[in-house]
């Protein structure tokens, strides 16, 4: 359903700061496919989520998602097909709006926005009924700036902004990275839940490689802007941490000294 | 006394028009917008020519909202379509408005001392002038208010706030962010031209000079509302900036009254906005600096 076809990027071209982001990236995501990806920092990892969302222009290559050519798409019309998660709690939510106001401009992806009402009262009883597969209690607290809720809250409301109307495809992107550890694990395994309940095809950037293992059926490493592992089905569920740090110091040929793969 | 409190609300209810475009700029879209410099003169401009020219003053009048909205219109596009900053679109739109004003104007200034304006009605109803702006001004207000109050209710509305809020959130959700940018500025500008039409046809002039300083005026107006009268919704700090523009106009007056001498008057805004905007900082300072103290003891 998504193919990405040999995709190039490179940030400041032509500058001493120049970098290769993505080299020639070749990727095929079939339906309801889970797929996680690691890799250490520069790896190309958020780049390659950026630019199946749009947010980066690719400099050659082309993305097709369900056969239509993506590639020249611009952000805003390729979010109809698309649910996000970033990084940064604070990314995927208008703080000084509502729960139920952000959960209205999420509901209306993809469609045109008129001067119709911004929410119903229909839209609320559903919003409380999601609010409450969270578990959060967010459901008694409609009207509540977004910005008085925590991180793990915050970054709950927006997965359940990012699938409430079902995306052909969620891009999640480390998005349990600024969370506490009680809390990531909470959100997710929230996140799990909500993929395999409502079969969305998933593509997972974790800095986790126990998490890489345990979720989703298939795992992709990258480095210097290719894909260098692709490992999906019988032999995924086998894979050891042990074995992905070979894998990976053989790529990288060095040690891994300062990367933030130690900490899986 | 009388007088001048009656002087100041009629005045501030027009300038309220026009804190309420920058608000909508200055704290909705999150954009400084320097058009509206321009934009006031331009809805004098348009009004007071209009007029001067035989048409109903209600009518020119709407022209002078339209001729804001095509200025707005200018600034979104330099800004989204050609990637010029914020501040720069609105300053270069500024500076093209002043030669477009006197070409609308084709001179400095043009008197409406014997022509019917959008008051005369009122006036010969048997009120005085003063009565006559209060009472317009406040119909104007009420229905600017009721009208802002649904859009940003609605779906477009709620995806321009969330523009000025987070726009890659919105974005992420589909909403294309410059169009939001350029209806946000085109309604601000529009009303700020709308207010200088008011303006002129209340004080019987457009002057090429009058929009100098009035970002500055409308930035008092929107802080001293928020400070003074909250910001609990949207319904609330609406209202709060009517009253801000008319606390302003009468905490002129008063300085006025008291002897500040009134090419002074520029200075006193701009340090009173200037204040107002660094109230954090100071209460961050103090903030510590009470700590510190409890520290030492």
């Amino acid at each position: 359903m998504l193919k990405v076809n040999k995709i190039t990027k490179t940030f400041n071209a032509g500058t001493v700061n120049e970098k290769l982001a993505l080299n020639k990236v070749d990727l095929q995501l079939n339906e309801g496919d889970f797929i996680t990806i690691i890799g250490g920092n520069g790896a190309g990892k958020t780049t390659l989520l950026n630019c199946v969302a749009g947010v980066h222009p690719v400099d050659s290559g082309n993305i097709f998602i369900d056969n239509i050519d993506v590639t020249r798409l611009p952000e805003h019309k390729r979010a109809r097909l698309l649910g996000r998660v970033f990084q940064d709690p604070m990314m995927g939510t208008a703080s000084s709006m509502g729960i139920e106001e952000n959960l209205a401009l999420a509901y209306r992806r993809g469609q045109r926005r008129g001067i119709k009402w911004g929410i119903t009262h229909a839209e609320r009883d559903y919003y409380r009924e999601e609010l409450k597969t969270l578990e959060l209690g967010l459901e008694d607290r409609l009207a509540t700036k977004v910005g008085l809720l925590s991180g793990g809250q915050r970054q709950a409301l927006t997965l359940l902004m990012a699938t409430m109307k079902k995306p052909r495809l969620l891009l999640l992107d480390e998005h349990t990275a600024a969370l506490d550890p009680k809390t990531a694990v909470k959100v997710l395994q929230l996140s799990g839940k909500i993929i395999t309940d409502h079969n969305i095809t998933t593509m997972m950037i974790t800095h986790n490689m126990r998490e890489a293992i345990k979720y989703g059926n298939r795992l992709v490493m990258m480095y210097e802007g290719r894909i260098i592992l692709d490992i999906a089905g019988e032999e995924k569920k086998n894979l050891t941490v042990e074995y992905l740090m070979e894998k990976f110091e053989k790529a990288s040929g060095d040690e891994l000294s300062s990367d933030r793969l130690l900490l899986g | 006394m009388l007088q001048i409190i009656q002087g100041s609300v009629s005045l501030g209810l027009l300038w309220a028009i026009m804190t309420i475009g920058v608000f909508i700029t200055y704290r909705i879209l999150n954009y400084a917008d320097l058009t509206v410099e321009g934009s006031i003169t331009t809805g004098a401009a348009v009004a007071a020519t209009l007029i001067v020219g035989g048409m109903n003053p209600y009518l020119a009048t709407f022209f002078s909202f339209i001729a804001g909205m095509a200025a707005g219109l200018i600034t979104g596009l330099l800004h989204t379509k050609l990637k010029i900053p914020a501040l720069l679109s609105g300053i270069l739109s500024m500076i093209a408005l002043y030669s477009v004003n006197i070409r609308i104007m084709s001179k400095a200034n043009i008197s409406l001392l014997r022509v019917d304006t959008v008051f005369t009605p009122f006036e010969n109803m048997g009120l005085d002038s003063r009565t006559s702006v209060i009472i317009l001004g406040l119909i104007c207000v009420v229905a600017v208010i009721l009208v802002l109050y649904w859009f940003f209710g609605t779906e477009v509305g709620s995806a321009i706030r969330a523009t000025g809020n987070n726009p890659k959130m919105i974005r992420a959700q589909g909403v294309n962010t410059d169009s939001m940018i350029i209806l946000g500025l085109v309604i601000s500008n529009g009303l700020v031209a709308f207010a200088g039409a008011l303006i002129a046809q209340d004080q019987s002039y457009a002057d090429i000079q009058m929009g100098i300083g009035s970002i500055v005026i409308g930035l008092a107006s929107v802080i001293i509302g928020e400070v003074l009268f909250g910001t609990r919704n949207f319904m609330n700090t609406l209202i709060s900036l009517v009253l801000g523009a008319v606390a302003y106009r009468i905490i002129i007056a008063l300085v006025l009254e008291m002897g500040l001498a009134p090419t002074d008057l520029r200075l006193f805004t701009a340090i009173t906005v200037a204040v107002a905007l660094s109230l954090p900082v100071f209460r961050k300072y103090l903030g510590a600096f009470k700590k510190s103290l409890r520290r030492g003891s």
